[in-house]
């Protein structure tokens, strides 16, 4: 049997097994549980490596489910694909490492961090659940199986944000979440209906290859473009996104990261893929744009004055999103001008893209050390903390890599990654690119403050006793730290590698399109 | 134009939930719009797929008639039940929850989170 071939359902298949598995596990006890958690992470990461290294040796990938073959997408006399169809190109396998990267380390992180509470056998279901709906949003072919996976994600997380019921606050940030993630899906399963009723078709490659633009796919357009810039925490509408980000246990916050890149793949699929050159009018790219803007500069000026090390970190979020959406925004507006998109659109695309998975892995580090400070110390306001450096050494070193990739700090990822979008963005106007910058300068303030406060200066006196995390903490962090230092130390091989082969496939409508309306084979 | 009468149902239910949602003070209607919502959505997908004078889209019961109803809308439709009732469930359940701590439903006087 060639596995290769059954690798984008195995991604899946992996961790919904683990989920179910979890509370069966857990009758035996809290080794056999934990084993399995572990399993399973790594095992869905290594399938994602896999699948990663199979798509840019051999080109897309797909998979048909239910079919009489895994590989017949079109079956014989049937003009347009009926069955639910995985479909992973060289961007889905990207996102798709990245969120198992993400969840492999949240995973590792929280067999300590988690240890001294009950419902553990439930902790895991749930964020094996979460990792399962948020790698069936990026492989997914077909829009109303994102719709579902992006329900599965979202269900799985209201309950682990709330996993602290106890919490008052951890109760309303999951409600909160709810209510605006339910009302952004329903506007999903409204689109979904809209090309449903003009094309009779729901895979998307299908839908792109017929795609006429007129009221109806407007609609879809502007519902889906609206909601998934919702729950990828773009500015307007991101005042879940920090309640959410500091009251979920931390190795669910690193995961939730991952899983808000899920929503910003939607968006670049649906709006490069799907929809393409058809978009015509510039309206919906320099809506984008708007949103990258208002989300940098609103995002960072809202965190600077925030004292919760978690809820900081959270408003650093919105800003960071502001760069992917305008990098991609940049990129969809000059994606039907040959010339342009050679000169910078291109960079724009590969910056945006290569932005999302550096923020993933800085981010969630970030959090992570975050979290491992409120476990040595209990305490979230900066205000109590002071001199942390001696106590904790590891931690301090880790999270001071993530600020300096964060703040965008030669030669730290962040910087390349940066670096592209401020070159980029000045070729279409220069204002662009000094919001951009500007925001880096307030991001890079905000982050020595919370190291100076938090690990520097005196050590305050009810501190005495605190120690360095344990192992598998650090473990977890470590794994993160680790894919920074790389991506910082081989900047050249991991663009040319990792981001550019990611982009050129996201402009690539035709070969979408192709892989799947190509032929029965 | 009475063909279209399920689209405009649609529309002022689909409508009347974001009001409800965005104005109501009192969680529980929250959830009740919530609810509304995704019935609207549903009744969109189902009028999507109904073709005049169509008969059941069953393979071996389809009797006399030559026009069927699409059944995938009606697949859709069953997978968003199922997806909606979870969401209500666990609205109602944290509304619960956001009960027992606070003593009140009112959204006004739910407000630990804020800047």
């Amino acid at each position: 049997m060639n596995w290769n071939e059954h690798l984008p359902a195995l991604l899946l298949a992996l961790p919904l097994l683990g989920a179910f598995l979890a509370p069966l596990c857990s009758l035996g006890g809290k080794t056999v549980r934990n084993a399995m958690f572990m399993a399973i992470s790594f095992l869905t990461l290594l399938v994602a490596f896999f699948l990663w290294r199979t798509v840019l040796a051999e080109g897309i990938q797909y998979y048909v489910m239910g079919g009489e073959g895994s590989r017949l997408s079109l079956p014989s006399g049937m003009a347009v694909p009926v069955r639910i169809i995985l479909e992973v190109d060289a961007l889905s396998a990207f996102m798709a490492l990245c969120g198992a990267i993400a969840s492999f380390a949240g995973a590792l992180f929280s067999l300590n961090y988690m240890s001294r509470f009950t419902g553990l056998s439930r902790f895991a279901s749930l964020y094996l659940l979460l990792t399962a709906g948020m790698l069936g949003m990026m492989i997914t072919g077909d829009i109303f199986n994102f719709f579902v996976f992006i329900e599965v994600s979202s269900i799985a997380s209201f309950g682990l944000i709330a996993f602290w019921r106890d919490r008052p606050a951890a109760v309303e940030a999951s409600f909160k979440y709810a209510l605006i993630s339910q009302v952004g899906s329903m506007f999903i399963l409204v689109a979904a209906g809209c090309l449903y009723g003009r094309y009779n078709m729901l895979n998307m490659a299908a839908i792109g290859s017929a795609l006429q633009m007129g009221t109806m796919e407007k609609l879809a357009l502007v519902f889906l473009v609206g909601s998934l810039a919702m729950k990828c925490g773009a500015f307007p509408m991101h005042m879940w996104l920090p309640d959410g980000y500091a009251e979920a246990p931390t190795g669910v916050t690193c995961l939730l990261v991952a899983v808000s890149q899920a929503s910003l793949y939607g968006l670049a699929r649906v709006c490069f893929s799907v929809y393409g050159i058809a978009i015509g009018s510039a309206f919906i790219p320099w809506m984008i744009i708007v949103f990258g803007l208002a989300s940098m500069f609103f995002g960072v000026a809202m965190a600077v004055v925030q004292h919760d090390m978690k809820r900081l970190i959270g408003y650093h979020s919105v800003s960071q999103v502001g760069y992917m959406l305008l990098g991609l925004g940049v990129g969809l507006l000059v994606l039907g001008d040959p010339r342009a998109m050679a000169e910078f659109g291109m960079t724009a695309v590969t910056g945006g893209l290569f932005h999302a998975f550096n923020y993933t892995m800085y981010k969630a580090l970030l959090f992570l050390a975050a979290g491992a400070v409120y476990y040595a110390t209990g305490k979230r306001d900066l205000n109590d903390m002071g001199g942390l450096a001696r106590k904790m050494p590891y931690t301090a070193v880790m999270f001071l890599i993530a600020s300096a990739a964060i703040s965008g700090l030669p030669p730290f990822n962040g910087f390349v990654s940066k670096l592209l979008i401020y070159e980029s963005s000045f070729a279409v106007h220069p204002f662009l690119a000094v919001v951009a910058l500007v925001t880096s300068v307030l991001t890079l303030a905000s982050f020595v403050k919370v190291f100076q406060t938090a690990f520097l200066g005196p050590e305050k006196g009810v501190l005495a006793g605190v120690r360095e995390v344990p192992p598998a903490m650090l473990a977890g962090m470590a794994v993160l730290t680790v894919v920074v230092l790389g991506l910082t130390l081989f900047p050249s091989w991991s663009l040319s590698n990792v981001a550019e082969p990611a982009a050129r496939a996201l402009v690539d409508q035709s070969g979408y399109i192709g892989a799947i309306m190509g032929g029965g084979m | 134009m009475i063909g279209n009468a399920p689209f405009f149902v649609v529309g002022v239910l689909f409508m009347m939930a974001l009001v409800g949602i965005f104005m109501s003070r009192n969680l529980i209607k929250i959830a009740i719009a919530v609810t509304i919502l995704g019935s609207s959505v549903n009744l969109f997908l189902v009028s999507l797929g109904y073709r005049a004078g169509g008969s059941v889209p069953i393979h071996f019961l389809a009797g006399e008639g030559e026009v069927m109803v699409l059944p995938t809308p009606q697949a859709m439709t069953l997978t968003a039940i199922v997806i909606a009732l979870a969401v209500t469930a666990l609205l109602l359940s944290l509304i619960m929850h956001v009960w027992r701590h606070y003593g009140t439903i009112d959204v006004d006087e739910v407000r630990r989170l804020r800047g």
